[in-house]
Parts: C-alpha cells; structure tokens; sequence
C-alpha cells in the first residue's frame, strides 16, 4: 500500500472510529431520514397512487441531501475541537491525502445512512427497490461520491466559521445541482423499473461530476487550510 | 559553524491591517532550547505558528532544518500548540496510533509503550482522552508532539496545567531532546520555568524582538526580575 493511501485510510478510519464512539452525526442523520420519510408518506398517501413513483427519486434524494448536510457538517467541526485541526495541518500529511480519507469516511457514513433508510422508504412508498438493486447501489456510490466531494471542500471551508451549520448547505446545494438532477432522474427510473437507455447520459454526468470535485479538492484543500 | 535548526529573516505577519509580527530576525542554532518570551497578546503564538507552518509570513521567510516555509512538510517538527491536539474521541494509545501513523513512525507499538510510560500515562492506555484531567491531556500531549522525534521542538505554553513532577519531567524531556542535538523554541510567561531549561532567551513586545541572546545565571536566579534586566 502506498503512503499516499495508507495516509488516507488512516484518517478515515480515525473518522470511523470517532463516529461509532459518539455516534453524534450518524445518529442525528439517521433520526432526520426516517422522520422526513415517514412525514412524506404521510403528506403523499402512497399506497396505491401511481404519482409517487414518479417522485420517488426525489423524495429519496432529498432526503438524502439534507441527511448527508448533518454528517458534513461533523467532519471538520470534529477537527476544530482541541485545535486537531492545526495538528493535521501540521503533520507530513498533504491537503490530497487528508480530503480523500475525509471523502472515505463521510462517503462510508452517507452510504450507511443511504442503506439503512432505503427499505424503510420501499415500506412507506410501496416500492420494489429490490429487484434493481444493482444499478441503484450504482447510482447511490455515484451520488454519494460526488456529494461528499463537494461537501468535504465546503466542510473545510466552514469548519471555523460560527454559522457553519447554516453556511455549509448554502454553498453545498447549489453546486451539487447538477449531480442531484442525476441521481434524481437515474433513481427514478430505475425504481419504475425501466430501461437506463438514454438516461446513461446521467450516468456519465454524475461520474464526470464527482470526478473534477475530487481532482479540485485533493489539488484545493491545502491552500484552503492553510490560506 | 553548522547551518541554523530555525532561521527568520526579516519576518512579518499581517492580520488585516494590524502587524502582530514586525520585522522578525532570528536564528536557533541546533542544540539549543529558545525561550520565546514576551507578556500576553506580544506575538509569540503568531511566531510559532508560523515556525510550525501553520501560519503563512506575510513578508520574509522562515525555514526550518533548511526547508523554506513553502518546502516545510512537517516532518521534522513536533508541536505543542495551545489545544493540546488530540482527540476526545479516542484514547490514549489511539491518539499516538493515528499520529505515529501519519508521522510513519518506525516500531510504533514499542515507541507508544516508551512514551505512554514516560509520561506516565501506561495506565490509562485504553481510556478515553475525554475523561483525563486537565494536566494528563498535557502530558499526552508532550508525548505526541515528541513520538516521532523530530528534529525540532516547538512548544506554546507547554507547562500549562502541570503539576510539580509533570514540570519537571517535561524540562528534563527538553534538556534530554537538546543533548540529543534537538532543537527547542519554547514560548512562555511562565519566566521561571522557562529561563530555567532555556540556553538562548528572545523578548518579542507587541510584534517586535527586543532582546535576543545566551541565557544567564543571572537571569535564572531571579525570574521575576528578567524584563528589568533586559530594558
């Protein structure tokens, strides 16, 4: 393994093992997913009405946005206790190596949270989700990839700041647009049980998308903390 | 004469408009433990900072075992800071993990057991940082800035919180790291102990060094006198 990765995983798992202690983001994420969820099926009556499946990706999504914000939020606020974010930039580690195992860890949390809720959703909207499981677990690493980019940059950015819980989905949800506009459509249609066909554009959208946030958080982080 | 462990030229740092470092000079030769001393808000912590890499100088330059600010990966540095750098999360032996980890400290296992005994912390390896006192986390903290053994020392307010034995301990730790041909920058108010592991002595008053030079028996005799005898 090389020091680049194994820098990265030793953060992450650092992370990890922070959160399964406290249990402070997961813990607020999954409680905010399940109670949303639970207030829309209320608000939609899915049971036998065909529009909520039209709207399935989006519900899921959104839910998924806001659920991913309370996890972000912890991941560098985390650092600013007893100034361990000065000892991580003080350390032989780069700003890459440092955003790729935040981006493992927040990622590894938000696919968690992405798990647990997706048969509780399926219960309440009457959805068969398990029949295409393959190509949603796609989309949700996909989705969650490029979330967790653009949040981890957008973490840092605000980890000092006194409105961060505020700021960080301000900056977070009109960048990730484009990326949600994907996992919504994908989600959508593979929930409804058709064919991808032309929607592999979206595909393509949402791994281009995830891809240049990486690139530009691995090359930006260091100039964001120490700047 | 052999290449300086700190060197500052002619540095500044800038805070909007207000100049917390004004035209810094300085040099730390190896070997030698620097007492950085100066009253409350004078610029000490903006010096180390920027020592330890973590504050960019607003003008001159500062290197480090002969890396320039920008070259300066933090290897060779070990750093007691203000917060004491750990995480409440974990405990003890987690903490030196993650950093031995990140500093890819040699024999890790070995070298946590040596320092989690050295300052006396072996029986609380496995508890939680968050439930040890004020003066245990400082003692873990001696400990993580010095598992890697760097070459250079830095540390702000280190005896902060330390009882009597704790002191003494960290002072000796010092003189040991500078026998050993490390280099120490202590910033401090706390004058006595300072001056008394302390080879070289520099004054900084609001942003500016006003005294720099080899510290003397006279100094260490009387403390409380130091800043008459230097004006």
């Amino acid at each position: 393994m090389n020091d680049f990765l194994r820098s990265a995983l030793t953060i992450a798992a650092k992370d990890l093992r922070s959160e399964l202690r406290n249990k402070e983001a997961m813990n607020a994420a999954v409680s905010f997913a399940l109670v949303v969820l639970l207030l829309f099926s209320l608000a939609f009556e899915p049971a036998g009405n065909p529009d909520v499946r039209d709207m399935s990706g989006g519900l899921l999504w959104i839910v998924y946005l806001f659920a991913g914000i309370l996890i972000l939020n912890r991941s560098f606020a985390r650092e600013t206790e007893g100034g361990c974010l000065d000892a991580l930039i003080a350390a032989p580690i780069s700003g890459s190596e440092l955003f790729c195992g935040k981006v493992i860890s927040n990622g590894l949390l938000l696919l968690i949270l992405e798990l647990l809720s997706l048969p509780i959703f399926g219960i309440f909207y009457d959805v068969n989700w398990t029949r295409s499981f393959g190509s949603l677990f796609l989309v949700f690493v996909l989705g969650t990839w490029g979330l967790t980019a653009v949040g981890t940059i957008f973490s840092a950015i605000t980890a000092t700041n006194r409105l961060r819980e505020l700021m960080l989905p301000l900056l977070v949800f009109p960048v990730t647009l484009p990326a949600m506009m994907a996992c919504v459509k994908l989600t959508t249609l593979i929930l409804a049980g058709e064919p991808l066909g032309d929607s592999v554009i979206w595909l393509k959208l949402l791994f281009g998308f995830s891809l240049i946030f990486s690139l530009l958080g691995a090359v930006l982080l260091d100039v964001v903390l120490k700047e | 004469m052999s290449e300086a462990a700190i060197s500052i030229q002619n540095v500044w740092k800038f805070f909007g408009d207000y100049a917390a470092v004004r035209e810094v000079s300085l040099e730390v030769p190896p070997s030698a433990i620097l007492a950085l001393l100066g009253r409350n808000g004078a610029g000490k912590t903006t010096m180390l900072r920027m020592m330890a890499g973590l504050l960019r100088p607003s003008r001159g330059d500062i290197s480090v075992s002969g890396l320039g600010w920008v070259e300066q990966n933090g290897s060779a540095i070990g750093v007691v800071g203000h917060g004491e750098w750990i995480y409440d999360d974990l405990s003890a032996q987690e903490n030196l993990e993650f950093f031995g980890r990140l500093y890819k400290v040699d024999d890790l296992a070995a070298c946590i057991d040596r320092w989690l005994e050295t300052v006396g912390l072996t029986r609380f390896r496995n508890a939680r940082v968050s439930e040890f006192s004020r003066g245990m986390r400082q003692r873990l903290a001696v400990a993580r800035a010095f598992l890697h053994d760097p070459r250079v020392l830095l540390l702000d307010e280190p005896w902060t919180a330390l009882d009597d034995r704790a002191t003494q301990l960290l002072s000796s730790l010092l003189r040991d790291a500078q026998s050993r041909g490390r280099s120490v920058v202590v910033c401090s108010h706390q004058l006595r102990e300072a001056l008394e592991v302390a080879t070289q002595v520099a004054v900084i008053d609001r942003g500016k060094l006003i005294f720099q030079g080899p510290n003397s028996d006279d100094f260490k005799s009387a403390p409380e006198d130091f800043y008459q005898k230097i004006s």
